[in-house]
């Protein structure tokens, strides 16, 4: 799995941008998305996913079911 | 388990040793002691230059934010290049935007550091009496360190008279101590609501730090050391500290008082007491659950209390990230990204200096009219009134009733005139016709005064605000505010005397939240 934004609650705040360890996340018309294939969820870095523990807004950065779980190399 | 990496790991409130002398030193230089004849109505952020020692002067003088005196004559406009915030406010609600919209926090059009530069310079062509730029979001400045410190280098370089400031939550504010001195930062504020963590935790819900969201109660004690830390920090350096302070009646309305003890003692240089703006629709977790800001009179009481020992500020309008122009107005929306780009900006620091002799010399002619005023009173026997004023700038009554979006409210006695605060409003007069649903919220929020000093006034609201017990007053139409009040009142006093009138107290006004229409 992936974290992934929902693009219609984010303020385009870039809180989550530069704490990503993967540089995962991009700016995209005032708003941020999450690259899924970049995205770790943390798991390694930290003890919680940054971009969730970052954003403002409840429920802005959700998990993306759409994609497997990462697992460390 | 969260590290904090300072001195004051304590949650004590113990100034630094070294630090508490030079402090200490300070403030009995500025003439705000309890001691000494000048008495506590010379300490407000009204303190003049005969108040303070020559270098801090210097360096508040044409401070609109740090000098009452100023903030009549000079600019300031702050830059939206801080979106990101890395803590929780309970009175916050990041999702907000509206552009009639004035207060913290909230912003149209966020800004790269390029941009900003752009504009400022855009800025300080067309206003030559802007002289501070600062970063105050609408996020935190510190929390948004790159583009921040970006801007203010470049500013730094291009134009080295504009003062520049920043303003922060202060979790972040240790951290970039060094920064703030490199580029001859001299003025920062830090909002501090809370000296005691049980207090910040009914305020902040969670902090971001150190990688990690923590909550409650030990986010506030975290929050609380790194502001502590960063102010004495800020004191060590030599940089001027203003702390800011929101009001929110029943959570820290007596709590201010330690906070203002606490930041006193680490060298804070002003403290600005402002109202909780809350409103259910801006969706704040304040305004949801029915949280309410306090009443002109409490407002008053807690800023009456915290007097004396450190510069207290009244004159704070409480701006957007992205303000423009006096503080009491917004010129923000002549200066949007797409005009200013297609402006041609030759910023000429001979043009501004020139202009600013102009607004100098204006200034000192207030100052002059307020001491021949005040050389013709009589000793103060406690009597005392609230005069509110309609003022475009220039430290004048120079604006018409209908037409004010705000009114500057004075204190007046025998022996002076003080400057207390100000009101917002809805404009009364659009295009000549009087609203008539506008005028009793006008008057709301002047209830506790005895006169509006106004250029001019049509005759139903002059009637409205007699039956109201407030007495219009347009004879000092265009003379120095200051002067103004004290003849008024000295007017006042001599029909009291001849038995015409009698004085009776008045009520408790209404702080208007928010809206704020830009100049119509």
């Amino acid at each position: 799995m992936a974290y992934k934004i929902v693009a219609s609650s984010c303020t385009g705040c870039s809180a989550c941008e530069p704490e990503c360890p993967n540089q995962a996340i991009v700016e995209k018309n005032g708003t941020f998305l999450i690259k899924p294939e970049k995205c770790t969820e943390c798991i390694g870095h930290f003890d919680e996913p940054q971009c969730v523990a970052a954003c403002p807004v409840d429920d802005t950065v959700i998990i993306d079911t759409s994609y497997p779980r990462y697992t460390a190399a | 388990m969260t590290q904090i990496t300072a001195p004051a790991a304590s949650s004590t409130l113990k100034p630094l040793s070294g630090i508490k002398v030079e402090v200490a030193g300070q403030a009995a230089a500025a003439g705000c002691g309890t001691s000494g004849g000048a008495g506590k109505s010379s300490c407000g952020s009204s303190a003049g230059r005969d108040e303070m020692p020559a270098e801090i002067w210097e360096k508040v003088k044409n401070h609109p934010c740090y000098s009452e005196e100023a903030h009549h004559h000079y600019a300031r406009m702050h830059v939206a290049v801080a979106p990101a915030c890395n803590i929780q406010c309970n009175y916050c609600n990041r999702k907000y935007d509206c552009s009639n919209e004035s207060r913290p926090g909230v912003v149209s059009q966020k800004l790269t550091p390029d941009q900003a530069v752009k504009k400022v310079l855009a800025v300080a062509s067309e206003i030559p009496q802007m002289t501070v730029l600062g970063i105050a979001g609408p996020g935190d400045a510190l929390a948004n360190p790159a583009k921040t410190f970006e801007t203010f280098r470049q500013l730094h370089e291009k134009a080295p008279d504009i003062k520049l400031c920043l303003s922060t939550n202060g979790l972040a504010l240790p951290d970039y101590v060094d920064e703030i001195c490199k580029y001859n930062i001299d003025h920062v504020t830090i909002t501090i609501n809370m000296v005691d963590p049980d207090v910040g935790a009914r305020i902040y819900p969670w902090i971001f730090y150190n990688h990690k969201r923590i909550h409650g109660r030990e986010a506030a004690e975290i929050l609380h050391e790194r502001q502590m830390l960063g102010l004495e920090m800020l004191t060590a350096r030599g940089v001027l500290t203003k702390v800011n302070s929101v009001l929110i009646p029943g959570i820290n309305d007596k709590h201010l008082y330690e906070v203002n003890r606490a930041v006193k003692a680490r060298g804070a240089f002003l403290h600005n007491i402002m109202p909780l703006i809350s409103e259910a629709e801006h969706g704040t977790v304040f305004g949801l659950t029915g949280q309410r800001g306090p009443s002109a009179q409490e407002l008053k009481e807690v800023q009456d209390a915290c007097m004396g020992g450190a510069n207290l500020m009244r004159h704070c309008r409480q701006c957007r990230a992205d303000a423009v122009g006096l503080l009491g107005e917004d010129r923000s929306d002549e200066f949007t990204i797409d005009q200013v780009e297609q402006m041609d900006v030759v910023y000429d620091l001979g043009k501004r200096r020139a202009y600013q002799e102009k607004v100098e010399a204006q200034r000192q002619a207030q100052v002059d009219a307020k001491r021949a005023a005040l050389a013709d009173q009589q000793e103060d026997d406690g009597m005392k009134a609230l005069v509110a004023v309609a003022t475009k700038g220039q430290g004048k009554v120079n604006e018409h009733f209908g037409h004010a979006s705000e009114f500057q409210i004075f204190e007046v006695s025998a022996a002076n005139a003080t400057f207390i605060g100000h009101r917002r409003v809805d404009h009364y007069c659009q295009g000549g016709w009087g609203e008539d649903d506008v005028l009793p919220s006008v008057i709301t929020a002047i209830n506790d005064c005895h006169a509006v000093l106004v250029a001019k006034i049509g005759a139903c609201p002059r009637d409205e605000l007699k039956e109201a017990g407030i007495e219009p007053v347009d004879q000092f139409a265009h003379e120095f505010i200051e002067m103004a009040a004290l003849s008024w009142f000295k007017d006042y006093r001599e029909r009291i005397a001849k038995g015409e009138i009698t004085h009776t107290p008045r009520g408790d006004a209404e702080i208007r939240q928010g809206a704020y229409n830009k100049a119509a």
